[in-house]
């Protein structure tokens, strides 16, 4: 199982990849803290569909894990796992848990 | 071909490869000197240093995924995708299965989703990509007999004109090209006069060739086709 460490590495591996595409006064910051998307969040939402996609795979690439991480589920959520780094990582890890891959 | 250069490439990807129209693509691209993958359910004799075969079903997303892996691997990137695998049935709706109208869907639609999908991953991290999806006449000629093959092909001109808007601002193009009637296996099973009776609809009246569908495609994946997107190109004068 991997770790909460681990899982934040993937996310960043994701964070770097995207940073690469936005202007260098929206860059992404690499904390557990910092806010994805929403009215603070610094994705808008195709910033977003980039991120989720690099994640899963990051994921798959460093944890080797297929994780499916925008489906029902997760738009279900009362509280969306895309709000910020330490959210989505919560959520992979719980994905991870459940065995629900793919 | 242009230049390679980091914007634009020529690695591609053509679905249904093994014979007819996918076959004949494999051969016209691997002489414009394009790097091919190719995929089918079956082997492929094509045997070229820059051909990569896969065998597979379009709609195993599993064996799918696995094979855009291998080509982020070994290429690292991608830059056309063509989905040409299809697979056709005409009959009366009254005489239609079920299960055909899931085969339908299944490699015309779902194949073309999937494929769709893994490839603009893959393109978006250069910034460019071409996808052209395959189309029928049926679909605008409303022709008796393809009520279920026509609406597939009616899905994938929505689904091209829809990813089109959605996969633009990653720089990837989404056209589609409607071919006519051409002598494939697809259509071995038709009878001549319904073939004919076909024809006479068209603006202009003959049978298509490989040749008419590489042209379009020639037009749709060239750097300079950048502008152009959600388009569907029937032959024929459809």
């Amino acid at each position: 199982m991997a770790t909460q460490e681990q899982i934040l590495q993937a996310i960043y591996t994701a964070i770097d990849e995207v940073n690469e595409q936005l202007p260098s006064g929206a860059q992404l910051a690499k904390s557990p803290d910092s806010i994805l998307f929403g009215q603070s969040g610094a994705l808008d939402s195709l910033g977003l569909v980039s991120l989720i996609v690099a994640v899963e795979q990051s994921v798959e690439n460093e944890l080797g894990a297929t994780v499916t991480l925008a489906d029902e589920k997760a738009l279900s959520q009362r509280n969306s796992p895309f709000r910020s780094v330490s959210t989505l990582a919560e959520y992979i890890q719980q994905l991870l848990a459940d065995g629900s891959n793919g | 071909m242009a230049a390679m250069d980091k914007s634009t490439g020529n690695v591609m990807l053509i679905t249904g490869s093994s014979r007819g129209i996918g076959r004949y693509l494999v051969d016209h691209y691997i002489a414009r000197n394009y790097r091919v993958i190719g995929c089918s359910r079956s082997m492929s004799d094509y045997t070229h240093p820059n051909y990569e075969h896969f065998c597979l079903d379009v709609v195993d997303e599993p064996a799918v995924t696995a094979m855009f892996k291998q080509i982020a691997q070994r290429y690292g990137r991608l830059d056309i995708a063509i989905n040409n695998a299809g697979a056709a049935s005409m009959n009366h709706i009254l005489l239609t299965p079920l299960s055909t109208l899931r085969k339908l869907l299944d490699v015309n639609v779902v194949g073309t989703f999937l494929f769709t999908r893994e490839a603009a991953k893959l393109m978006k991290k250069n910034r460019f990509g071409r996808i052209v999806n395959f189309a029928s006449v049926a679909t605008p000629l409303k022709l008796e007999g393809e009520a279920v093959y026509g609406a597939a092909k009616a899905a994938i001109v929505n689904f091209t004109q829809v990813t089109a808007k959605e996969l633009a601002p990653l720089g990837i193009t989404v056209n589609a090209i409607g071919p006519t009637p051409i002598e494939t296996d697809l259509i071995r099973s038709v009878p001549k006069d319904k073939i004919q009776r076909l024809v006479r609809m068209q603006a202009i009246q003959r049978m298509g060739e490989f040749r008419d569908v590489s042209n379009v495609i020639d037009f749709f994946i060239m750097p300079e086709s950048d502008f152009i997107s959600g388009q569907v190109i029937y032959l024929g004068g459809v």
